[in-house]
């Protein structure tokens, strides 16, 4: 197999919190020993899906060069990122764009939508001559959809959250990158128009093969889109695999409740029975040096206290699940119950 | 706690609706004209009911709510002819200082965002005590504090968050100690905006069922408001669709979402991605007019894929095509009962325009029709 595009390592994020007056401090893990390939053909879109507080979106952020890790690696094309010196860092930057979640906010509302494209233009040297340049920025702009006549001269203020959000894409493609990290891409964007930008992942993954790192609590955009997908729980991932397999077929005991407690679009198919959460302290027990998800999980036993456990192939192409459950299962021979 | 039933929706007809609301309208007065929030929108909610609000952001759905909760600011203004009764009495009517008596003990509101609809500087006892102390006046202090405890227990909170602070809770919790708050006067008629849409999934349905408890004990009606379709299937017996300020169809959810027949409900809910099957994505593009100026005519036809002339001029009001079924559109004019499909002539309109879109055998529709045949493997299992 060839180099992947991008490899995250044995990745660890830990936060210190407190420390005030007499306050102890304490480690709080946001990502813990997290690995990921993503390779340079064909492109994917992988999902990083998981609740708020399970370590999504500090995964983008490390993955953007927001905020560095504690432990492990982000080798890109075999560099560590960690490593790179001024050159290779700006290329980095550029082949690594991001979408980001709220349409609203990523806008400065004095400048015209040509500014961000300019500006990125600039930035970067896309273009030798005017003419080049307007000629990138229609190019972008059409293949999300819009015309350059009708966006440019207009104030965000002036246009939809869909159009901004297809803005935003469309400013990522001209920069021709090799990966889009989209965190929360349509979570704002109205139902009615999240496909148009779904849309514009696929076609950009399919005929510009730019990959994906889109993150998203929602299952069900990423059943549509995703090709792998990552679940996390509070830092670790509880299950991998291909979209379709994992959420057909669950099995980590979270990843079945999650997937269960996805509200169907169908009056006939309610919720099973009622669940319950345990005590918020019991929940975040961070110095917990077992399976997390322990305090909640219906199929807890003993062993789940010792160690967490690894990842356990529960069924075909790289179907992992992170539990003891399926510590002695051979490839292929899943029984698991839904 | 266990729950034992989910009412289904019951067959409301024969009950007395609680609520009448009648040609709302509220404005939004603007330099160059009045923005229509709600454009004459009537509906009945019946007792114990629980009716859904849904639509796009912007359609109104929000400020219907905070109208009938008469907490609209200015500019915005309720106009002139609406009304809204409420057990026999048009509380439109009322002045402020009755309105407010009635605010809460007969109306109250789950807010959205219930994380920053606390006050941090109060414990949970005090917040909800107050509601209560400014409605009933002082009461016995050990009283009061088993009545909060009681509704502690109904929405499923633990005893010892009674003297913390907001931000010592989670969102589920602060959202519970919110509806905790809305029904602590027993009001008739309790209003959900968005209540659940800032949560995590199993939050989310922890909350959403303990909603759905406490209404079946207490026999509340509730309007909820949402855009999350999966959601709506499971919570309310009946649903409205909104568009620009305007309810489109009003129908049982079951009907609403096996056979919608207004085309903007039809693309409602086709747009809701299934976590069942994987299905190509279809785009429905448009722009809504500007709300302070709407078109003649039917309120969706800059969007509707089969508009027709008399759209252009003649407004559609709301008929009653199948059992307690109301829409507002031209496509059923002899009272027809089977739903046009709006989607499948969208397609065919597509593919006369680009026939090469559908030639292409596109890797995208290779690797879904794998997804799909794996899928239809495991299931054979």
């Amino acid at each position: 197999m060839s180099e992947p595009l991008l490899s995250i390592r044995n990745a660890s994020k830990f936060y210190q919190v407190g420390g005030g007056l007499g306050q102890k401090k304490r480690e709080v893990v946001a990502l813990q020993n997290f690995n990921l390939d993503i390779a340079h053909k064909p492109a994917t879109i992988t999902t990083i899906a998981g609740e708020s507080g399970s370590g999504k979106t500090t995964l983008a952020n490390l993955v953007l060069g927001f905020t560095s890790l504690s432990t492990g690696q982000i080798i890109y094309q075999g560099k560590d990122t960690a490593l790179m010196d001024r050159a290779e860092a700006l290329e980095y930057r550029r082949n690594v764009q991001a979408v980001f979640q709220d349409p609203f906010g990523v806008y400065n509302p004095f400048y015209r939508i040509e500014h961000l494209f300019d500006l990125a233009i600039k930035n970067f040297s896309l273009a030798k001559s005017d003419k080049e340049a307007r000629d990138r920025i229609e190019e972008a702009l059409n293949a999300v959809g819009l015309l350059g006549e009708e966006i440019l001269r207009k104030y965000p203020h002036q246009l939809s959250g869909g159009q901004r959000q297809r803005i935003m894409m469309a400013r990522a493609y001209m920069i021709k990158p090799k990966l889009i990290v989209a965190d929360e891409p349509v979570s704002m964007v109205d139902a009615s128009l999240r496909a148009a930008i779904l849309d514009v992942m696929l076609r950009m993954r399919d005929k510009e093969n730019i990959s994906f790192l889109y993150i998203t609590h929602d299952l069900s955009t990423a059943y549509q889109v995703g090709d792998q997908i990552f679940i996390l729980y509070q830092g670790s991932t509880a299950e991998k695999g291909q979209t379709t397999a994992v959420i057909d077929k669950p099995h980590h005991p979270y990843v079945k409740l999650l997937v269960d407690s996805v509200p169907q679009p169908d009056p006939d198919e309610k919720w099973g029975e009622d669940i319950e959460l345990p005590d918020e302290e019991s929940m975040r027990n961070a110095d917990a040096q077992g399976c997390r998800f322990y305090p909640r999980c219906p199929e807890r036993m003993d062993k789940c206290l010792t160690a967490q456990p690894p990842l356990y192939a529960v069924g075909q192409r790289e179907h992992e699940a992170s539990c003891y459950l399926y510590d002695h299962n051979k490839l292929g021979e899943v029984a698991g119950k839904r | 706690m266990t729950l034992t039933s989910q009412k289904t929706s019951a067959d409301l007809r024969g009950n007395k609706p609680v609520m009448e609301v009648r040609n709302l309208r509220i404005h939004y007065e603007t330099p160059k004209g009045a923005v229509q929030a709600v454009a004459g929108v009537s509906f009945d909610l019946y007792a114990g009911e629980t009716l859904g609000l849904v639509g796009e952001s912007g359609c109104g759905k929000s400020t219907t709510a905070y109208g009938i909760l008469q907490l609209i600011n200015p500019p915005g203004h309720i106009v002139e002819g609406s009304s809204i009764t409420l057990d026999g009495q048009d509380i439109l009517k009322l002045s402020e200082r009755e309105f407010r008596k009635l605010r809460w003990e007969s109306l109250s509101l789950i807010p959205q965002g219930a994380m920053n609809a606390l006050n941090p500087t109060m414990r949970i006892s005090g917040q909800i005590a107050d509601v209560i102390e400014a409605h009933e006046g002082r009461q016995n202090r050990a009283e009061l504090k088993n009545r909060i405890l009681e509704l502690f227990k109904t929405v499923g909170l633990p005893a010892r968050i009674y003297d913390m602070y907001p931000h010592e809770l989670s969102g589920g919790m602060k959202q519970r100690v919110c509806i905790a708050m809305a029904i602590a006067l027993n009001p008739t008629v309790v209003i959900a905006d968005e209540a659940t849409s800032a949560l995590d999934v199993v939050v989310q349905r922890v909350v959403a069922q303990t909603m759905l408890k406490v209404k079946d004990l207490l026999g509340v009606s509730m309007i909820m408001i949402g855009h999350d379709m999966g959601l709506m299937a499971q919570m309310v017996d009946r649903i409205a669709v909104m568009y620009a300020g305007n309810i489109v169809e009003i129908a049982p959810v079951r009907n609403l979402f096996k056979n919608p027949m207004h085309p903007y409900s039809q693309i409602l809910i086709d747009s809701i991605p299934s976590l069942k099957e994987k299905k190509p994505l279809k785009i429905t593009e448009g722009i809504t007019h500007d709300p302070r100026n709407p078109p003649p005519g039917c309120i969706f036809q800059l969007r509707c894929p089969l508009v027709m002339d008399r759209c252009r001029t003649e407004k559609p009001v709301l008929r009653e095509l199948q059992p307690r079924q109301n829409v507002a559109c031209h496509l059923y004019e002899d009272n027809a009962s089977e739903a046009v499909r709006v989607l499948d002539k969208v397609v065919e309109r597509k593919t006369d325009k680009k026939p090469e879109q559908k030639n292409q055998p596109q890797k995208n529709q290779v690797q879904k029709n794998q997804a799909q045949k794996k899928k239809s493997k495991g299931k054979g299992k």
